[in-house]
């Protein structure tokens, strides 16, 4: 088994007075990959980033176990975050030294091979959430957590994403969270799909369709509209239907 | 060879109105529309300029000047950075330095030199103080703003992939500050000139500033003139240099891109 299972219990997470999460529990195994979705402001983000550290909890524990040693934690944001005056190659090793080699091999994984000496401005959208992907896989990562990293990016390219990830994953398999605000996407890449709604878990299925996956399977299509029409509450529709 | 040609046009552009106001200005002065005991013209500019080179005054004043410059330009930059960094890193510092160093940034600081004059006399201190005074602020101020305006974002990061603080300020704070920084560099280097050409003109028995304080009295108006275009000629170079140093730095910044491969 690869990667870290997290755990959360009863945590609480509030913003001043506003209560973003109330009393979450999660059990994520290792190597699985979970993804979160919900309406905007439901928590999810806030779920993600507690569960990488960038917050604390108002209330409750998070625990992440790996067999032995210590677990190593990587969050890809919506934005790239690449740092503009690096190199692709140096955005890679930020933090580490040494690793140029390491760094040439994943970012060959992602098709950024003779990219590498390029500052980020030349990059297109898709290229620079490669580098940001490169960036995190060249930790190995027990634990990969991703708030919505394609949901900038045009269809064609969100779709290469959604293949390079789940080929990256398939070759070395490791524990992800992947929050993201397109259904299909959660039901192409996932194990198992959490719907959070007004800061509590709504629903938490395991959808264990075989790989790859097809965007036209009947299956897929009609768990889609399922939860499209499980996110939809009566407020949310014009006119009050 | 059209390429060529476009380059060369390009080098060639800027220096068409400079040199056909001169041809103008000389033309004028030979026919007699503008007198000379106005305004002299570029041949009596040039000859006074050799006269001056033969005697080794113009040489000297212009060393002068661009030590004076060079000097009192690196102490009073290098401080407003120092400063500027400490103030825009730590709220400690903010509380302590600011205030004040906004409070003495708001004299203008030509006002001191009668005060200077008493205080050094006429060596080099006072012109050396003021331009360091002068540099301080444009440098200090924006450094500050640079800082602070860092995106909390990328701090983030860097904190999230495992940077210390002083891999996160080299790395990130320093990099991201540093295009408002050249700003300044390039901003507090016209003050560093201009208060030169005061603190010369005031108290000084060499350098260009002096040279015009003489000519004034010997009423050698060429020579002024001279002087003025030194000046000019100075203020360009050194906006040059630190325009070079900006593109090298600035490489990466997509203002400053140069055509390449996409």
């Amino acid at each position: 088994m690869s990667g870290a299972a997290l755990s959360l219990r009863s945590v609480k997470k509030s913003f001043g007075g506003r209560t973003v999460l109330r009393a979450v529990d999660l059990d994520v195994a290792a190597s699985e990959f979970v993804s979160i979705i919900g309406p905007s402001g439901a928590g999810k983000s806030t779920l993600l980033r507690l569960a990488a550290g960038l917050e604390t909890p108002s209330a409750g524990r998070i625990e992440l176990r790996t067999t032995g040693h210590k677990a190593d934690v990587r969050m890809m944001f919506q934005e790239d975050r690449l740092l503009p005056w690096r190199t692709v190659l140096g955005n890679v090793v930020l933090g580490l030294s040494g690793r140029d080699r390491d760094a040439r091999a994943i970012l060959r994984a992602v098709g950024l091979e003779g990219r590498e000496s390029e500052f980020p401005v030349g990059l297109s959208g898709g290229q620079r959430q490669r580098v940001a992907l490169a960036r995190a896989l060249i930790h190995e990562p027990d634990l990969l957590l991703l708030d919505e990293p394609f949901g900038a990016l045009d269809a064609i390219t969100r779709a290469a994403m959604q293949l390079l990830l789940e080929r990256l994953l398939a070759a070395r398999p490791r524990t992800v969270v992947l929050v993201t605000h397109d259904v299909e996407e959660a039901l192409l890449l996932s194990d198992r799909v959490l719907l959070i709604k007004e800061g509590g878990i709504a629903r938490d299925f395991i959808f264990d369709r075989p790989r790859p996956r097809h965007r036209g399977d009947p299956a897929l299509a009609a768990l889609k509209e399922e939860l499209l029409d499980g996110l939809l509450t009566a407020e949310d529709l014009p006119g009050g239907v | 060879m059209r390429a060529g040609g476009a380059v060369g046009l390009r080098i060639l552009l800027p220096w068409v109105l400079p040199f056909g106001l001169l041809a103008v200005w000389q033309m004028l002065s030979v026919t007699g529309t503008v007198p000379a005991a106005i305004v002299p013209a570029p041949s009596d500019i040039w000859h006074a300029a050799r006269e001056l080179i033969d005697r080794g005054e113009l040489q000297h004043d212009i060393f002068v000047s661009l030590r004076r410059v060079a000097v009192g330009f690196g102490i009073g930059a290098s401080a407003g950075l120092l400063l500027g960094v400490f103030v825009g890193l730590f709220e400690l510092a903010r509380e302590l330095l600011d205030r004040s160093l906004q409070m003495i940034r708001t004299i203008p600081h030509l006002a001191l030199v009668p005060l200077m004059i008493l205080w050094f006399g006429i060596g080099e201190e006072p012109r050396l103080i003021l331009v360091a005074m002068g540099s301080l602020f444009p440098v200090y101020i924006n450094t500050v703003g640079g800082i602070r305006n860092v995106d909390p974002k990328l701090i983030e990061l860097g904190r999230s992939y495992g940077l210390g603080r002083i891999a996160l300020i080299w790395s990130i704070v320093v990099p991201a500050a540093l295009q408002p920084i050249l700003v300044g560099i390039r901003y507090a280097l016209g003050v560093a000139w201009l208060t030169l050409v005061v603190g010369e003109t005031i108290a000084s028995r060499d350098g260009v500033g002096y040279l015009v304080q003489n000519a004034r009295e010997l009423l050698r108006i060429d020579i002024i003139v001279l002087a003025i275009i030194l000046y000019s000629i100075a203020g360009w170079l050194s906006d040059l240099v630190t325009r070079l140093i900006e593109h090298r730095l600035l490489r990466w910044h997509p203002n400053y891109v140069t055509q390449g491969k996409s």
